[in-house]
C-alpha cells in the first residue's frame, strides 16, 4: 500500500471509526487487567471474551460488505470461509495440547486416538507450527474462494444463482466436516484447547491480548477495505454492481475484478474465524450452517451495506441484541425477532443504520465541499478534478 | 478470409453473410455491410429489423450462427468477448442511457478512459494531469462541466444521453456504435447531438441507429435501411426514402 492510498482512503468517518476501535482495543484489555475486580470501571473477563467475539463477527461483516455492498456479489456462504479459518487455527491449538490430552498421545489429537487412527493424516502436517497455521488461515479460504470464484464468475453466474451455489458450498462443507473420517473431529469439532503460542488460552492476559489483536485485525481489515473501495478499482466495483454489462463494454474484465475482491474477502473472513476460535474455545461443523452465513448478511443489511462502518456496527448491534434476548425469557423467540428485524430494516431503513445517516448527512457535507472547492479554484485559477474523493 | 495476418478488407467494419436465429426466429438473415474508415453511417429500419442485434454481434454480446465479422480488416469479432472487443477499440452507446448512476459525472468519464484496465493498475491508480485534462475536455464537449460533481443518476434524460456519448469520447474508440442517441430529446437537443456526432466523426468511424428521420437527414450521411435482419436499401437519405420497399415497410405512405 502506498501513502497516497492511505490518505485517500481515510476520510473523517473512517478515521473516527478507527479511533473508536483502537480506543476499545487498548482501554478494555487495560481495564480488565489493571483495575481491581470490585471497580465499577473494570471490564470482567467474560465480557472481554464476548466482545472479542463481536469484533470477529465485525470483521466477517466487513468482508461481506466488501463484496456485497460494493460489488453486488451476495454470498450466502461466507460463514464457510470464516469456519475454514477457524479450523486452521483449531488444528494448531489441537497440536499444542500434546500429551495433556485425555489419551496423552504426543502427536495425535484425542479424537484420532479414539477412532483408532495410527498416524496423523497428511493434511495435519505443519499445523504444530504457528506460522504455518497462520498462513493456512488466509491461504485455505483464499484458495477455495479463488477456485470457486474462477469457475462461477467466468461462467457469468450472478445474482440469486450465485447466492444459491454459495449456500450449496457451505452446506457441502458442513456435511463433510460432520463426518468422522474427514479428519476434523466430526460432530464434536475441535476443542479442549490449552495453549496458544505458549500462553494458556483461558488466562485473563491471553483473553485480553486476543481481544486487542481482534481489534487490530478489524483496523487492518477496515483500512484494506477502505483502500480498495476508495481506489479506482473501487469505482469499477461499484460500476460492476450497478451495470455489469456496461462495464464490460468499457473494456473491463469483470470476472477478474470479482475474483480479486471475492478472494480478498474470503481471506478476511478466514482471519476473523481464526481469531474467533481461541476466544470461544471450540470450532465445530455448525459454523458451516447456512443459517450462520445468512445471519451475517443480515448484520450487514441492518448496519448499512456499502458503508463498511455500518457492516461492523451492524454485526455488533445485532449480536449484542442476540446476547441480551437469548439469555432471558425471550430466548425461544430470538429467530422471530431476527426475522422481524430484517423485514423492518428492509422496509423502513433500506440503507441500514449508517446508510440512512449518510443519506441525511452527505448532502450537507457535499455542499460545504463544493463551497471549498469553488473558493480553492478561484485562488489557483484551475479546476483540477478532485480524484481523491 | 482465412489469412488473418494480412488485411482482408480495407473496411473498418466488415460484415458478410451473417446469420443469427433465436429459437428459430431469424433475427439476422444474410446481413452484409461495410463501413469505411472515417465514415459515419446511419442505420434505420422498423422495430425488429435487427438493428440492436447487429450491434450485439459487433460488440461480442451475441455470437452469430454463421458469417464473417471483421474489425479493422484483421480482428475476427465472432471469436472475441465484449472486453476484448472494447479493448480493440469499439465503443457502444446503448439505446436506453446506461451510465453509472451512483457515481459522479466525472467518475463516469474516468471509468470510460482508455487507460490501463488491469486489476493491479486500477488498485494502485493515482490521478494524473493528462487524464484530468482529457476529462475536462470531454466535459466541455458534452456541456456538463458545471455538473461534474453531480451524481449521474440525478441528470436529466438528455444529459444522461450526452454523458454516455462523453463516455464514448473518453474511451476514444476507433469505431463508435451509437444506438438511438436522440430518443426522448427535445428538438434543440437533437440538433446539438447531430452537431456533436459530426464533430466526433472527424476522427472516428461512427455507426448511428436512429428512428428520427429529421435527425438522420441532418447528419447528411450514407443511410442503410434494415428489414427482417437484412439490408433493404443503401444510399443517400433521398435515395433511401424514395425506395418503394423502404416506404412500404418503414416510412409508410
Amino acid at each position: 500500500m502506498t501513502p497516497h492510498m492511505l490518505t485517500r482512503s481515510l476520510d473523517r468517518g473512517a478515521t473516527l471509526f478507527l479511533a473508536i476501535v483502537a480506543a476499545c482495543g487498548i482501554l478494555i484489555p487495560l481495564s480488565n487487567l489493571l483495575l481491581p475486580t470490585d471497580s465499577s470501571l473494570q471490564v470482567p473477563t467474560y465480557l472481554v471474551a464476548l466482545w472479542g467475539k463481536y469484533v470477529c463477527y465485525a470483521i466477517l461483516a466487513l468482508s461481506i460488505d466488501l463484496i456485497w455492498g460494493y460489488c453486488g456479489i451476495l454470498s450466502l456462504g461466507h460463514g464457510a470461509f470464516f469456519a475454514l479459518g477457524g479450523y486452521a487455527m483449531g488444528m494448531y491449538l489441537m497440536r499444542q495440547i500434546g500429551t495433556r490430552g485425555v489419551y496423552g498421545n504426543p502427536i495425535l489429537p484425542d479424537f484420532m486416538v479414539f477412532l483408532n487412527w495410527q498416524k496423523l493424516p497428511w493434511y495435519w502436517y505443519g499445523f504444530d507450527m504457528f506460522w504455518f497455521a497462520a498462513l493456512m488461515v488466509v491461504v485455505v479460504p483464499g484458495l477455495l474462494a479463488f477456485c470457486f470464484g474462477w469457475l462461477a464468475f467466468r461462467s457469468r453466474v450472478t445474482g440469486v444463482y450465485l447466492s444459491i451455489i454459495t449456500q450449496a458450498m457451505t452446506y457441502a462443507l458442513l456435511l463433510g466436516f460432520f463426518r468422522n473420517d474427514f479428519g476434523f473431529g466430526g460432530n464434536n469439532g475441535l476443542t479442549d484447547f490449552k495453549d496458544i503460542l505458549g500462553f494458556n488460552v483461558q488466562a485473563e492476559g491471553t483473553r485480553a491480548a486476543l481481544f486487542a489483536l481482534s481489534c487490530l485485525a478489524l483496523i487492518v481489515g477496515f483500512v484494506i477495505c477502505r483502500a480498495i473501495v476508495s481506489s479506482k478499482l473501487g469505482k469499477i466495483l461499484i460500476a460492476i454492481r450497478d451495470a455489469e454489462s456496461r462495464t464490460r463494454f468499457l473494456g473491463y474484465r469483470v470476472e477478474s475484478y470479482k475474483l480479486f475482491v471475492f478472494t480478498v474477502s474470503a481471506c478476511m473472513a478466514g482471519v476473523a474465524g481464526a481469531l474467533y476460535v481461541p476466544q470461544v474455545g471450540i470450532i465445530n461443523p455448525s459454523e458451516f450452517a447456512p443459517g450462520n452465513s445468512i445471519e451475517a448478511v443480515i448484520w450487514v443489511a441492518v448496519g448499512g451495506r456499502g458503508t463498511l462502518v455500518g457492516a461492523a456496527l451492524g454485526a455488533v448491534v445485532v449480536n449484542y441484541a442476540k446476547t441480551v434476548f437469548t439469555s432471558g425469557v425471550l430466548a425461544p423467540y430470538w429467530l422471530f425477532m431476527l426475522g422481524a428485524l430484517f423485514i423492518l430494516v428492509t422496509l423502513l431503513l433500506p440503507r441500514g443504520l449508517v446508510g440512512t445517516f449518510n443519506a441525511w448527512w452527505e448532502p450537507r457535507k457535499a455542499r460545504r465541499a463544493d463551497d471549498n472547492a469553488a473558493s480553492a479554484a478561484r485562488e489557483d485559477g484551475i479546476s483540477a478534478p478532485k480524484m481523491a474523493e | 478470409m482465412n489469412v488473418m495476418d494480412t488485411r482482408a478488407t480495407s473496411a473498418m467494419l466488415y460484415l458478410d453473410g451473417v446469420h443469427v436465429s433465436f429459437d428459430g426466429f431469424r433475427a439476422i438473415n444474410n446481413l452484409s455491410l461495410a463501413l469505411e474508415p472515417g465514415e459515419m453511417r446511419a442505420i434505420i429500419g422498423p422495430n425488429g429489423a435487427g438493428k440492436t442485434t447487429m450491434m450485439d454481434i459487433i460488440t461480442g454480446k451475441t455470437r452469430p450462427d454463421e458469417g464473417v465479422v471483421l474489425f479493422d480488416g484483421v480482428a475476427d469479432l465472432t471469436r472475441l468477448d465484449e472486453t476484448r472487443i472494447a479493448e480493440l477499440g469499439i465503443g457502444r452507446k446503448f439505446q436506453k442511457p446506461t451510465v453509472f448512476e451512483s457515481q459522479t459525472v466525472q467518475d463516469n468519464l474516468l471509468l470510460a478512459l482508455n487507460v490501463a484496465h488491469s486489476v493491479r493498475g486500477t488498485l494502485f491508480w493515482r490521478g494524473n494531469r493528462a487524464e484530468a485534462e482529457r476529462i475536462d475536455k470531454v466535459l466541455e464537449t458534452i456541456r456538463l462541466t458545471h455538473a461534474r460533481n453531480r451524481l449521474a443518476g440525478s441528470l436529466s434524460h438528455g444529459q444522461k444521453q450526452w454523458l454516455e456519448i462523453g463516455m464514448l469520447l473518453a474511451q476514444d474508440p476507433k469505431l463508435l456504435l451509437v444506438d438511438e442517441p436522440v430518443a426522448g430529446m427535445t428538438d434543440v437537443e437533437t440538433h446539438q447531438t447531430a452537431e456533436l456526432l459530426k464533430e466526433i466523426n472527424r476522427d472516428h468511424t461512427v455507426m448511428v441507429v436512429e428512428h428520427d428521420m429529421t435527425f438522420v437527414r441532418e447528419l447528411g450521411v450514407k443511410v442503410t435501411c434494415l428489414h427482417d435482419g437484412t439490408v433493404l436499401a443503401e444510399g443517400t437519405i433521398d435515395q433511401v426514402s424514395a425506395n418503394e420497399r423502404v416506404i412500404e415497410v418503414y416510412l409508410g405512405r
